[in-house]
């Protein structure tokens, strides 16, 4: 009875797991075929590689695309580490009446869907293009502010300060040091893996972010990989090799963070709830 | 006369006081300094740009030639069909999709939870992997599998589930199971991590107990752990649903609204009122509206449900 529930399990595990990692197996054994094979159907890793990889080279500007994105994901995630920790140290140390109201009034943010702030966002940096052109739309900037700060994170990092001791904050204070100093001197190195588990949620969601590089930049030298995969996955007579190519270009950082970081990512994912 | 003992006391009193309310002043400004970066931040890109929605959607125009026309774009909603068609498709994938993977992800937990299970960390790795794909990388991906002579009609046929293959992207019921077939793909996993956290949170001679008592596995299934697990099913529900009603990436990757409307969410409708069609901001912004007001609806009535199985 109990080996018949067990087999039952192990079957009912097999089968998730080969559905959730077949997609990928398919696109890495994809980018390594040619176009046809793909359409064929074909399984088994081929050896064209390296001509779907200068495919990809010669027709779109990946390299420019991987860079946009590379940079846009680095800013983004070093200022929102900056503005959230500070944040959410704040509202935690610093505890008032009036700062728990603000900070409840800031949670609210978090049911504003996207689609509701693109356009008014969009008409925003338009009037903002007229008086700074650096900053508007079709600039790097206007991709990364809106997203640098999200009430998560200050919630995020509100929780983890909970757990740091209060004990560090008074002994760096009666040593004389600064408020700013005991945050950026003894806080910030002792809440290491708080601030990985933060940076890797962030990086990963701009890197992968869609809906707003594609309403904001236009110019395709701005372009970022996701924008770049879209336009390749709606082309009328898709070369599947090349594809596949791209999104497995597109998907490796984010593949390596997650096997190298699992404990702090899921640690990151959990942290909302903790 | 005042002694002088106390004329000291409160002279030390006085200034006592006075130390403690620069003080104070001083701690406010420093609170406020650290987090005011962050407040204005999101009033800025959250709050302004929503009250600007609200103005905008009392306009209607093309493009920057906008005029007051009241309440005027809110009666259209009413009779636009493709927006009650949008609000349709995105019901639908909520009430098929939301509850198919919350089930799911939670009897997978559930398996992964038992400690006696080998490979644990390998199955639990594959189920999350989905996660780490970038939204439209994958859509691309389910795109090209789904399509008619794509990879999951050839092996249907071959295992002959299917005498011809299916038009999935094409015909407009099967163009929505495909979105909720990727749906659920890209994010059973994600839902599974919160619940077997929460599930090892539990202290498992509750079990023991509970089976001493006689009680089933499937008792106590329902009366311990979905219990227990309640505010996670709650918390996970109503971020599946905000979500859900804000799907854009999947559909404009995969079937780009199509075939005719059939799978077109409202956001894909706001970016084509702004952005592809005749830009008709004023209009978007009433159907953004929309989004919002549902969101709060569904997160109310999640909230109440919860609430009542509480008592």
């Amino acid at each position: 009875m109990s080996n018949l529930k067990s087999v039952f399990n192990y079957t009912v595990l097999t089968i998730v797991s080969i559905v959730s990692v077949f997609p990928f197996f398919w696109m890495v054994v994809s980018a390594t075929n040619k176009s046809v094979e793909v359409t064929k159907g074909r399984l088994l890793p081929g050896n064209h590689f390296m001509e779907n990889f200068r495919n990809l080279l010669d027709s779109t500007n990946l390299v420019n695309a991987l860079m946009n994105s590379a940079k846009i994901a680095i800013i983004t995630t070093l200022l929102a580490m900056l503005v959230s920790s500070l944040a959410g140290y704040g509202f935690e140390v610093f505890k008032s009446k009036t700062k728990d109201f603000v900070f409840n009034f800031l949670l609210l943010s978090m049911m504003i869907p996207f689609a509701a702030l693109m356009v008014p966002l969009f008409r925003m940096f338009g009037t903002i293009s007229q008086i700074f052109p650096g900053i508007g739309i079709d600039t790097m900037t206007a991709v990364i502010l809106p997203t640098v700060t999200t009430a998560f994170l200050i919630f995020f990092f509100r929780q983890s300060t909970k757990m740091f001791p209060k004990e560090i904050i008074e002994a760096g204070r009666i040593d004389g040091l600064s408020e700013w100093g005991i945050f950026f001197k003894l806080y910030v190195p002792t809440m290491k893996t708080t601030y990985a588990a933060a940076a890797i949620i962030t990086f990963m969601s701009s890197w992968n972010s869609y809906l707003w590089p594609l309403v904001i930049l236009q110019s395709p030298e701005n372009q970022t990989v996701p924008l770049l995969i879209s336009n390749l996955g709606s082309s009328y007579s898709p070369d599947f090799g090349m594809i596949m190519t791209a999104i497995v270009i597109a998907t490796l950082p984010t593949a390596l963070i997650f096997f190298f970081m699992q404990k702090h990512f899921v640690a990151g994912m959990l942290g909302s709830v903790k | 006369m005042i002694p002088p003992a106390k004329a000291n006391l409160d002279l030390i009193i006085k200034t006592d006081r006075n130390i403690n309310q620069k003080h104070r002043i001083k701690n406010t400004i420093i609170g406020w300094s650290f987090v005011i970066l962050a407040t204005i931040m999101i009033c800025t890109f959250y709050f302004y740009p929503m009250a600007r929605a609200l103005i905008l959607s009392l306009q209607s125009g093309s493009g920057t030639n906008l005029t007051f026309v009241g309440l005027r774009n809110y009666a259209r909603l009413f009779s636009d069909p493709t927006f009650l068609i949008t609000v349709k498709n995105t019901v639908i994938y909520l009430i098929i999709q939301v509850p198919i993977m919350i089930i799911l992800a939670l009897f997978l937990a559930v398996l992964l939870n038992n400690p006696k299970l080998k490979l644990r960390g390998f199955f639990r790795t594959a189920i999350f992997l989905p996660c780490v794909t970038s939204l439209v990388a994958y859509s691309v991906i389910f795109k090209y599998l789904f399509s008619q002579d794509g990879l999951i009609n050839v092996m249907l046929m071959k295992f002959s589930l299917i005498s011809e293959p299916i038009n999935w992207l094409a015909d407009p019921f099967w163009a929505k199971v495909t979105i909720i077939i990727a749906l659920t793909w890209r994010w059973t996993g994600y839902n599974m991590i919160f619940y077997l956290s929460a599930l090892q949170n539990i202290d498992h001679s509750i079990y023991e107990a509970a089976k001493i008592d006689g009680a089933s596995p499937v008792q106590q299934f329902f009366k311990i752990t979905i219990p227990l697990l309640k505010p996670m099913i709650l918390f996970t529900s109503i971020t599946s649903t905000i979500g859900t009603l804000q799907l854009f990436d999947e559909v404009m990757n995969i079937t780009q609204g199509g075939p005719g409307n059939a799978t077109m969410t409202i956001s894909q409708y706001i970016y084509n009122l702004s952005f592809k069609y005749t830009p008709d901001f004023g209009y978007a912004a009433t159907v953004s509206y929309a989004i919002v007001i549902m969101i709060v609806f569904f997160s109310i009535i999640q909230f109440k449900v919860a609430g009542d199985k509480n008592e």
